[in-house]
């Protein structure tokens, strides 16, 4: 098995790494990078905790090969705070109590980001959705999806603000996202 | 095992046809590395093909369009013009896993994965849509339902490959849909399954219909029985009780963990009934 | 002395307590830095794998492991020869984690290898040759008791009359024939509850309703797979990393099996990513210990999803009968339940606890219940949320319910009218305390999501559930930094927000801040022994002691204080976080706050702590009832979850955001376990749905928000009132969901799961009868 070279970007910083084509994306982060924030819940793509970004795309890292993301960016859970500025989503789990045991977060917090920026304006059917590929065990999900529901409004209120401040803001961006709530479903 | 990613179509076909052992198509990988990872597949080569140009790209052809076989389901949503076109075809693309698969899985990757249960098969067999295979000899365009025989087989020959798939331009006043029974809302694969696209006449009757059956059998079904049974109808509830008998008699399950021969029976002709009602209402406009 | 009488034993005003600030191993958590099991490494480390049964029985007539040894790379390959029975261990778990002669289930671990990275390590397994003689299979309860069936462990139970079960005339209708073989039989046990006249309570009944029902077995689902890093040296000095509800257990049970001291052996918990009980026992664990010790370095073990569901322990799958008799006015006169669960390969199913539990809700005059303990060939079952209880009460629930419309009885009604309280003698035996169930029923009945008017398809249902909550073993350290602050060392692993929870008990006993005290999860040989974090005890006996050890610290303080003012010790009291003269006699110093006893520490005597510890008693049962509402969709079976009220007694909420949690988690659980979550065996005795996209947990869009009512009925055991809250939750919901569809439907669901094909098979057969 010939070992590939690989030269992508993680968070905004230039990675280097050589794995075996047949390491996933969510190996090499753990095992050869030691980003043990992205998690193994099942290695099959039906748990979500392995979220990671890929060009902006989420993706379950479990099911991309790691040789395959030369030239890619990746975004992973490592990234997600500004320094000790913990991203908005962070800081709402943290108060809501949206995680108990935590192993799901970093993956939520990917998924979620991932929806809020594409649609800040979520209704619950859209955030349950959205996340439906995140299993967690813990909490019913109750105060997950009610995290990500505060959190848009706040987003919100924030860019109305900013927005009011300066009428030439940009508005919000169109909520073109997560149908599948409204999707035919038997 | 061998990765590579060829940037031409010459020279993926090149690689596939020279490998020696067991070699797969890189798509989305939302089926390949899982089947890696239990064990399913070992496969000496794998090519991935999302780096060759065209393949990632959805283009309008002869008032339809050509969707390249890299396009994943994510993409194929925010096309929006091809969802509005056959609406049932992007349905159930889109309704394949979770947001996170959706980032990547392909319809090309659901048709030639040749599983029975593929939820965008059944659509795009309904939409009459063709698929164009690439390979050492030549080039062919096919019935999508021509590519898979069995459950994980498919009639594609040692050094071909499917390059995209094209849905046609539909005639006016035509509607298609696709529903799938699963035990939950998300994340499951299709316990029954019923594609339908119709065309209607000005005064509303039903003057072609092809309905498509999923989960029942080895393949995807082509049901004519279901498309005569609505045929010359405005699809009262006569020729939906028709098209529900005819695509329950198609049925010819098995039982296994996601479902009884019973349920997917019966639920055949529920689902094939109410996929008729959408498909006609978007006909109608 | 002064100290006691300012801090009551049993607390009523909170600053801290009830408050909900966020935890102090959050940030970590949402920022990916956490360490969960599998997340640690040791510097060359080798990976570990292990080879597991195909075969549901069979026996192993050899293991050639000469060319996974030969292969470079390969470090170390064991079977069960490398450890050896060691006198006193446990033998079913050292049978279970590694075969002995008969591989009992399909996934029984059979060899392992530790190699230098994984595909090495894969590429060895499939070197190892076994040759197995497969034998016949059971994995059904009600199989596994018929004479016909395999005996799984031949001359160890005894063999049974089958026409003295109970279980030939009240359930299977036909009589076995009376054979009694050599061989012996699948019934490793049999438990009897009750008391009164069952017979005679019958006589007096005006309805009497009894019904067979089958439950299948569930997985608890965690999402973190077990993992752990053992390293063991030359000197027999070891560590092990590992996530694990109980550190402890796993050091004593590993030491025992392996043949160590205890004190040889170090474990460290990592980060819990969910238990659920199926973390309270040992699997990978002495494997990976074992294998370092042939290898000489460290070795990690992780299992993969399949591994999980197919080796680790679920909870049982039952069959049950049960019959109830009541008066027109729906007061209960007589109950009587057989229930049947299948623990897996070994004896040790929960139902015991699910016969303890079935009817506890009640006060019953007659009441019986028997319970059999039964294996089969499946993994050996793990405690799982409430073992044993959500079972045998969907049982006893689904009658309840039926007799209620029966009768044209509101549901909470019939439930008032027999509800247990203070002073009832259980069906168990214990008379109860001050307990919570009325007013559990009397919120749920006035809660909004009660009223709402139902649709079509729609339907409501109610059920009640009790578990009776653990103390146990716990010991607990405070100890008071130069500063002022505070560190506290735990011994029982937090998985779900206990830390926060400990630090509001000690704020609260010390009257500081949250933010002064640290909690942190102790490595085994740092503190004393502690229990496993299981049974809903953690919050109780871990808070417990952390205010008694809190306690014991202000002892100290005021001892100090008492040194500086040069007056006795007793005339010194602990408030506000300050020690004050006790009264006007004592002299009329300043109070001297924590910080300043901290500072002068050392110049007083030394440095100061506070411990304790205890075999905690009087934990208090907690009782819930849960209201669920639901739509059917009548052509497929498809269900749907309108509505989720939970309303059950936590005693004291310390942190009422992880209470409503446990109540919410629970409830979804449960809400899986009815609707979709299954075992599913092929005919060869194998798993057929080991991952999670055929093994159907729920996801986010499956459910609706999760209402929760917390009701407060202290309990006398605690000093703030708390119970445990953990597991009641998954207690209601299996009957709670079976009863909305049989009032939107009408039809009952007595076989679970009760997936779409089930629900429509019924839905049809009602159709045809009444055609
Ligand atoms: C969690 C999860 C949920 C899922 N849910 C669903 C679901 O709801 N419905 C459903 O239908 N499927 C589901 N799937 C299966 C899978 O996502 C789909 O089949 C998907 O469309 C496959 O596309 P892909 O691009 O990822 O294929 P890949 O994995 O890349 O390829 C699939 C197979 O087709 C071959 N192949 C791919 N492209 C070509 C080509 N151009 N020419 C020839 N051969 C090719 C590959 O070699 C491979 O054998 C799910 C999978 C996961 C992991
Ligand atoms: S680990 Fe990738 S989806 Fe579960
Ligand atoms: S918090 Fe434990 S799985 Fe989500």
């Amino acid at each position: 098995m010939s070992a590939v070279h690989v030269s992508t970007k993680i968070n905004g910083d230039d990675v280097e790494f050589v794995c075996r084509p047949d390491e996933s994306l969510l190996d090499v982060l753990r095992d050869r990078l030691g980003m043990t924030g992205s998690k193994e819940g099942c290695g099959t793509g039906d748990c979500g905790s392995c979220s990671v970004t890929l060009d902006g795309r989420l993706v379950c890292s479990c099911l991309v090969m790691g040789a395959e993301v030369g030239g890619h960016e990746i975004g992973t859970i490592e990234g997600m705070a500004q320094g000790d500025k913990l991203h908005p989503l962070q800081q709402k789990f943290l108060e809501g109590a949206a995680l108990q045991c935590g192993i799901c977060t970093p993956g939520f917090l990917i998924a979620a980001r991932a929806l809020l920026e594409r649609n800040m304006d979520p209704t619950e059917t859209e955030v349950r959705y959205w996340l439906a590929g995140n299993l967690c065990r813990c909490t019913g999900y109750d105060k997950i999806v009610r995290a990500v529901m505060d959190t848009a409004k706040d987003m919100r209120k924030a860019a109305a603000k900013s927005s009011a401040k300066k009428p030439a803001a940009k508005k919000s961006p169109a909520k073109k996202t997560a149908k599948k709530g409204a999707r035919h479903a038997a | 095992m061998r990765y590579e990613a060829p940037d031409t179509i010459k020279a993926a076909v090149g690689l596939l046809s020279k490998a020696k052992g067991t070699s797969r198509i890189l798509a989305g990988g939302t089926d390949l590395l899982v089947q890696m990872r239990s064990g399913m597949v070992e496969p000496d080569l794998v090519v991935n093909i999302k780096g060759i140009p065209g393949m990632r790209d959805i283009v309008a052809d002869k008032g339809g369009y050509r969707i390249g076989a890299a396009v994943s389901g994510a993409e194929l949503e925010e096309h929006g013009k091809v969802g509005q076109m056959w609406p049932g075809v992007v349905e159930a693309t889109n309704l394949i896993g979770s947001t996170q698969i959706q980032g990547r899985a392909t319809m090309v990757g659901n048709l030639c994965n040749a599983s029975p249960a593929a939820d965008s098969v059944p659509a795009m067999i309904a939409a009459g849509a063709t698929a164009r295979v690439v390979g050492p000899k030549r080039t062919r365009d096919v019935p999508v339902e021509s590519i898979a025989t069995a459950p994980g087989k498919t009639s594609l020959a040692k050094g071909e490959f499917v390059s995209s798939v094209f849905l046609p331009k539909p005639p006016a006043r035509t509607g298609s849909a696709y529903l799938r029974f699963i035990p939950r809302t998300e994340m499951d694969i299709a316990v029954v399954a019923a594609g339908i696209a119709m065309t209607l006449n000005a005064k509303g009757v039903i003057t072609a219909a092809r309905v498509s059956l999923g989960a029942v059998a080895a393949r995807a079904l082509l049901v004519d029985a279901c498309a005569e049974a609505i045929i010359g109808s405005t699809l009262d509830d006569a020729a939906l009780d028709r098209l529900a008998a005819a695509a329950s008699a198609a049925a010819k399950p098995i039982t296994d963990k996601r479902g009884t021969v019973e349920f997917r029976t019966k639920v055949a002709g529920v689902l094939a009934r109410r996929a008729a009602v959408i498909a006609y209402d978007r006909a109608r406009g | 002395m002064p100290l006691d009488a300012n801090t009551p034993d049993l607390r009523t005003e909170f600053k801290s307590v009830g408050t909900r600030p966020n935890r102090p191993d959050g940030v970590d958590k949402v920022t990916g830095r956490a360490r969960f099991g599998a997340d640690f490494s040791a510097p060359g480390q080798l990976v570990g794998l292990v080879l597991r049964s195909p075969h549901a029985h069979a026996r192993i007539k050899s293991i050639d492991t000469s060319a996974a040894e030969a292969l470079p790379g390969v470090k170390a390959v064991i079977t069960y020869k490398d450890i050896p029975e060691q006198e006193g261990c446990d033998k079913d778990v050292l049978v279970n984690i590694m075969a002995r002669g008969t591989a009992l289930y399909d996934g029984h671990a059979v060899a392992a290898v530790a190699a230098t990275d994984a595909a090495v390590a894969r590429k060895a397994l499939k070197l190892i040759k076994v040759d197995y003689k497969v034998l016949k299979h059971v994995t059904d309860v009600d199989e596994a008791m018929k004479p016909s069936a395999p005996v799984l462990h031949p001359g160890r139970f005894e063999p049974v009359d089958y026409n003295s079960l109970e279980t030939a005339s009240h359930v299977s209708g036909k009589q076995e024939t009376k054979t009694k073989t050599r061989e012996g039989s699948n019934i490793a046990g049999r438990y009897v509850f009750g008391h009164g006249d069952v017979d005679k309570g019958f006589k007096q009944a005006d309805i009497i309703v009894e019904h067979e029902f089958k439950t299948e077995a569930t997985h608890q689902g965690y999402i973190e797979p077990h993992a752990c890093v053992a390293s063991v040296s030359s000197d027999g000095m070891a560590e092990l990393w590992v996530c694990t509800q109980g550190p402890f257990m796993v050091r004593d049970v590993c030491a025992s099996l392996l043949g160590m001291d205890v004190s040889r052996l170090r474990v460290t918990p990592s980060e819990i990513g969910g238990g659920f009980g199926g973390k309270t026992t040992v699997f990978i664990e002495p494997v990976a210990l074992a294998l370092s010790r042939k290898a000489g370095k460290p070795v990690k073990v992780v299992m993969s999803r399949s591994e999980v569901f197919r080796c680790t322990g679920p909870t049982s799958s039952a069959s049950m009968w049960v019959k109830i008799g009541a008066k027109k006015d729906g007061t209960f006169v007589a109950a009587d339940a057989v229930l049947k669960y299948q623990g897996g390969a070994f004896p040790g199913s929960p139902v015991e606890m699910g016969a303890m539990c079935a009817f506890a809700c009640y006060d019953l005059r007659n009441v019986r219940i028997v319970g059999y303990d039964v294996v089969t060939n499946r993994p050996k079952q793990a405690a799982y949320r409430a073992p044993g209880a959500p079972m045998s009460a969907f049982a006893v629930e689904g009658v309840i319910g039926e007799i209620a419309d029966k009768l044209g009885i509101d549901a909470i009604d019939i439930r008032l009218k027999n509800a247990a309280k203070e002073g009832t003698v259980s069906s168990y035996g214990p008379t109860f305390g001050p307990v919570g169930l009325v007013e559990t029923l009397e919120a749920a009945k006035a809660h909004k999501n009660y009223k709402v008017k139902l649709g079509k398809n729609q339907g409501r249902g109610v059920a009640s559930g009790f578990w009776f909550n653990f103390a146990g073993n716990t010991c607990v350290s405070i100890n008071l930094n130069v500063d002022g602050t505070l560190a506290l060392a735990l011994g029982t692993v937090d998985i779900g927000g206990s830390r926060a929870s400990m630090c509001l008990m000690a704020a609260e006993e010390l009257g500081i801040a949250y933010d002064d005290v640290r909690a942190i999860i102790a490595d085994t040989s740092s503190l004393g022994y502690n229990d496993i974090s299981e049974g809903s005890r953690v919050t109780f006996s871990s808070g417990l002691a952390t205010i008694k050890a809190v306690r014991d610290l202000k002892k100290r303080m005021c001892g100090r204080a008492a040194k500086i003012w040069g007056i006795p010790e007793d005339a010194v009291k602990w408030e506000n976080g300050a020690a004050h003269p006790a009264g006007a006699n004592a002299g009329g110093f300043d109070p001297l706050s924590i910080k300043e006893i901290a500072a002068q520490a050392s110049a007083t005597g030394g440095p100061l702590a506070g411990h304790y510890e205890i075999n905690a008693e009087g934990a208090g049962p907690s009782f819930a009832t849960h209201v669920c509402d639901v739509e059917v969709d009548p052509e497929t079976g498809a269900m749907k979850v309108l509505r989720y009220l939970v309303v059950q007694d936590a005693g004291k909420a310390i942190h009422p955001s992880y209470v409503e949690g446990q109540y919410q988690g629970g409830a979804v659980q449960g809400i899986g376990w009815v609707l979709n979550e299954e075992y599913f065996y092929g005919k060869d005795g194998t798993l057929q749905n080991a991952g999670f996209l055929d093994y159907r947990i729920p996801v986010c869009s499956d459910v609706p928000m999760i209402d929760t009512v917390i009701v407060e009925v202290p309990n006398p055991g605690h000093p703030y009132g708390v119970r445990g809250v953990g597991e009641t939750s998954i207690v209601p919901p299996l009957a709670c969901v079976a009863n909305a569809v049989s009032s939107a439907i009408g039809v009952r669901a007595r076989t679970l799961p009760m997936s779409p094909p089930k629900v429509l098979a019924a839905i049809e057969g009602v159709a045809a009868s009444k055609a």
